[in-house]
């Protein structure tokens, strides 16, 4: 599940439950519609809800992530557990996007 | 061994989350380390979410998978898919490598079963299907019971 919140030019996005290859299906669908309708200059991914992630987290990241680049916004993660970012190092992402 | 177990399903996404749950399940009965437990529930994700997406990609068949813990705490688990198969592991098994772009995989799967496990063994015949073994040393006491 996603839950949105609005501030200016900034969508955050708080991912609730797990993020699996399944579910990311459906959370990629949820925030590309949100970010075609708001073209934010920020767009937060919050994983604080997050009680599992597999490497189909870092893809549905990645996918945004270029998507942001294209509308020349950035992206910025939160609340990541050092489990989710041990994932997540593995990939990179943690040296393009900002980690709060 | 102490223990075993066998389960198969079909290769519907929705079986991702029953595999790693399952496996879960059934490990924590040897009383292993949160961060254990977690490692294995997400290379268990990985190597199933391989099968369903790469190894039958469209089509259904049936993912095998086995659950053995020896006496000394040691957890081997394989998956198994009759699917398409891979035509170099080598080359699979690098970081970032994916024939998914679409589906948008992170070509991380390997990746992660490498660095979550204690060992990961992946062998391919293309046509024909994928066996991957990973161990998991439970390093936790089992004495530590309350």
């Amino acid at each position: 599940m996603v839950n949105f919140m609005y501030e200016e030019r900034r969508i955050t996005a708080g991912i609730i439950g797990e993020i699996d290859h399944h579910n990311a299906a459906m959370m990629r669908r949820k925030i590309d519609m949100e970010l075609k309708e708001r073209v934010p200059e920020e767009m937060v991914f919050d994983f604080e809800r997050v009680t599992f992630m597999d490497s189909s987290g870092v893809g549905l990241i990645m996918g945004r992530y270029r998507l942001m680049n294209e509308i020349g916004g950035k992206i910025i993660i939160k609340n990541a557990s050092d489990r989710i970012k041990k994932v997540m190092k593995l990939s990179g992402i943690d040296k393009v996007a900002r980690m709060l | 061994m102490k223990n075993e177990m066998k389960l198969s399903f079909l290769s519907v996404s929705e079986n991702e989350a029953f595999a790693r749950t399952a496996v879960a399940a059934f490990v924590a009965q040897f009383n292993p380390a949160i961060d254990e437990l977690a490692d294995i529930r997400t290379a268990v994700s990985e190597a199933v979410t391989n099968a369903i997406v790469h190894g039958y990609k469209e089509e259904k068949g049936y993912v095998h998978l086995t659950v053995k813990v020896s006496d000394d705490r040691v957890v081997y688990i394989q998956i198994k898919d009759s699917g398409c198969g891979i035509k170099d592991v080598k080359r699979a098994m690098q970081p970032l490598f994916t024939t998914a772009h679409d589906d948008e995989r992170a070509g991380l799967g390997f990746a992660v079963m490498e660095s979550f496990m204690d060992k990961l063994d992946v062998k391919s015949k293309y046509g024909y299907g994928t066996k991957v073994n990973m161990k998991k040393i439970l390093l936790s006491s089992e004495n530590e019971e309350y």
